[in-house]
């Protein structure tokens, strides 16, 4: 299909039908019932946060899955991206087409800037000077171009940049009739309609803004495995193998790790752009080196230069930080009822570092087992299972096999 | 006039003079070996041909124009391929992507931003890329991971992926260095066919005297960083500057 192998394309359509029935799979409890409120998955922002990191890392994959430059500032474009769409809304429109567009153009070109002064060095020393730079980023949105008194507040610092019923918005209306905020639309659908289904116990949502996002997480999906398979993609991991041989070859490396780069950074700010688009709202905090941190966090989660990887990597990780924080004392207590009341609190004390506030402790751990025990993330764990079960091999996607 | 003219070539490692004087000449379709005792300079001058090292002075000339001062992806795509002492090819690539890479190289030149077309749609390349595997007798290689080779055949493959560019210059620096002798004369074996079958030129450097003797039209002995001699090989066999200055050597180890 569009000139994806066959087994690709089964790929393809495994993860469009688990994004587009997310729904449902995502909201297995009945409404009401206690497991429903802990492990239900399916509300809009959730669902849309899955998606949106989706296309985050997917994007940061070909960048390190492919080449092995390991970028540890790719937040700085995901905060990008999220100031474009949201200045997008305050000047021009609530559209969210063409906030998405100015989001992928501005980190394009923040990328290529970037991309340009790090890669004269590479290894660690890539690493630290696009953590610096993001650093520098996120400092310069904080304070000094986020002074609320100057004429160049760009960001609204500490605050985050929002929208005010005097902006211009040249192409739609400042203030709605009824004299709030429009909201965010896709050609009049708004982001945030959705569409309530109750059958029996159970009620799934369908939010137009999550749908929006799943398309365009499909979008960028297709096009990073047609990326992957592509002579550029195999120049990529030529690359990461052996530059050496590469520049006795005839390839100057320097512009496909540049253009590797300036890809992903663009699907950064496409992700950035969907955020803001979902929730006009972009603060500083998103361009922090913590959420560079996180995004690299996700890829290995995942399964590092794998296709379908970056999806896992970023669901689980969203999936298990919102179950996590969710579970209190309280929860604990109901759960660990059964025993006697001394342990019961000795544990639940125990557990309390693990549970809400706590939860990076629990992720942290999560990962440390998943880099010791699986090396190439949850698809490889996926694919041993399946091994396992004498199963022909389902998802096989890893970035080593032939290229037909 | 040779293919490669090298005149006057110097080259200073801090307090080392690693080379100095070096003058040479490679003549078109010929196989010219460069030897010498360890740390005679021969790798470095070899650098010197590829946009490793710049030279302290002198001149390095391809067919007509300098070397010196391009960058090794540019001199490659001047017609120049070298084959290194490790063999360096894409360890985590399979063998046919091996393959294809200097193919495309050659094809598209240094950079080219293929990255919508489908490799479903790169039959020549491919097809190109199978027949150098058929003609090295590597055709049922071509899925393996290309780290999980032997070491000749690693060489094998490397010595395939300069060739499938059609250079005019093939540069080998000690391509048996460190191979077992059924491997070293495995390579012996693929070099001599490539002479007898294709118009290219080989500057070999190389430590073997087997070897040297089995391929080289013209040898160039190197001692210290300047050439002693340079001459046909029955001539350099018996010659007592060479003796003297290298075979003595090896034949006491
Ligand atoms: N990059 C370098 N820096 C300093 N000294 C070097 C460098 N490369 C080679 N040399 C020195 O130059 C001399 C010639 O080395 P080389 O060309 O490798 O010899 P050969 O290949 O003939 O054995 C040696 O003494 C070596 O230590
Ligand atoms: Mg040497």
């Amino acid at each position: 299909m569009l000139g994806l192998n066959k087994k690709d394309t089964t790929l393809f359509w495994i993860v469009a039908a688990m994004s587009l029935l997310a729904p449902f799979i995502l909201n297995p409890f009945p409404e009401g019932s206690s497991l429903a409120q802990m492990f239900n998955a399916g509300y809009p922002d959730l669902m849309q946060r899955f998606v949106i990191f989706g296309i985050l890392v997917i994007g940061f994959n070909i960048l390190f899955g492919l080449t092995g430059y390991l970028s540890f500032g790719h937040a700085a474009f995901l905060g990008i991206g999220s100031y474009s769409a949201v200045w997008m809304f305050k000047l021009v429109g609530m559209n969210v087409i063409p906030a998405i567009l100015l989001a992928m153009i501005v980190s394009g070109v923040f990328a290529l800037l970037i991309g340009y002064v790090s890669l004269r060095r590479s290894g660690i020393y890539f690493s630290i000077l696009t953590l610096a730079i993001a650093q520098m980023c996120y400092n310069l949105a904080y304070s000094v171009l986020g002074n609320p008194a100057s004429s160049y507040n760009l960001t609204n610092g500490e605050t985050g940049l929002q929208l005010s019923l005097d902006d211009a918005r040249i192409f739609g209306e400042s203030v709605t009739a009824d004299g709030a905020l429009p909201v965010t639309n896709f050609f009049g659908l708004a982001m945030r309609s959705s569409y309530k289904m109750d059958v029996g116990g159970w009620l799934f949502t369908f939010n137009a803004g999550y749908y929006f996002s799943a398309i365009i997480m499909l979008i960028s999906f297709y096009v990073s495995i047609r990326i992957f398979r592509s002579p550029f993609g195999m120049m990529l991991r030529a690359v990461k193998s052996n530059q050496q041989r590469m520049n006795y070859t005839g390839l100057n490396t320097r512009p496909y790790i540049l253009a590797a780069f300036v890809i992903s950074g663009i699907y950064a700010g496409l992700a950035g752009g969907l955020l803001s688009s979902m929730d006009p709202l972009a603060g500083a905090e998103r361009m922090h080196w913590t959420a560079s941190g996180e995004i690299v966090i996700m890829a290995i989660l995942g399964g590092v230069g794998t296709l379908v990887g970056p999806v896992i990597g970023a669901g689980f990780n969203e999936y298990f930080k919102n179950i996590l924080s969710k579970i209190n004392d309280s929860v604990l207590h109901d759960w660990l009822a059964f025993m006697p009341d001394g342990i019961e609190n000795l544990m639940v004390g125990f557990l309390h570092y693990f549970v809400g506030k706590g939860w990076h402790l629990t992720l942290g751990i999560m990962f440390m087992l998943v880099i010791i025990f699986l090396p190439g993330g949850l698809v490889e764990g996926g694919q041993r299972i399946a091994k396992k079960f004498g199963r022909k091999k389902k998802s096989d996607e890893t970035s080593t096999t032939p290229a037909e | 006039m040779g293919i490669l003219e090298v005149k006057n070539v110097g080259k200073r490692f801090g307090g080392l003079q690693a080379l100095s004087n070096v003058e040479l000449s490679v003549k078109e379709n010929t196989c010219h070996a460069i030897i010498g005792p360890n740390g005679a300079g021969k790798s470095t001058l070899l650098n010197c041909f590829v946009g490793k090292l710049m030279p302290d002075t002198g001149s390095v000339m391809f067919d007509g124009q300098s070397v010196l001062g391009r960058t090794p992806y540019e001199i490659n795509q001047m017609g120049i391929s070298r084959v290194f002492q490790t063999p360096e090819i894409f360890g985590d690539l399979n063998v046919l992507e091996n393959m294809m890479i200097p193919i495309f190289a050659k094809r598209d030149g240094a950079f080219r931003m293929h990255a919508f077309e489908n490799m479903l749609d790169e039959r020549d390349v491919v097809e190109k890329a199978e027949h150098m595997l058929e003609e090295m007798g590597m055709a049922d290689a071509r899925n393996d991971h290309a780290a999980s080779m032997s070491r000749g055949n690693k060489r094998r493959l490397e010595i395939a992926m300069c060739l499938s560019q059609d250079p005019r210059l093939l540069l080998l620096d000690e391509p048996t260095a460190g191979m077992a002798r059924a491997d070293t004369n495995n390579t012996i074996d693929l070099l001599k066919q490539i002479k007898e079958e294709r118009d290219i030129t080989i500057a070999i450097i190389e430590h073997d005297m087997h070897v040297v003797f089995s391929l080289a039209d013209r040898i160039t002995v190197l001692a210290q960083g300047t050439p002693l001699v340079e001459d046909d090989p029955e001539n350099i066999k018996g010659h007592p500057k060479v003796r003297e200055a290298y075979l003595g050597e090896t034949q006491a180890v």
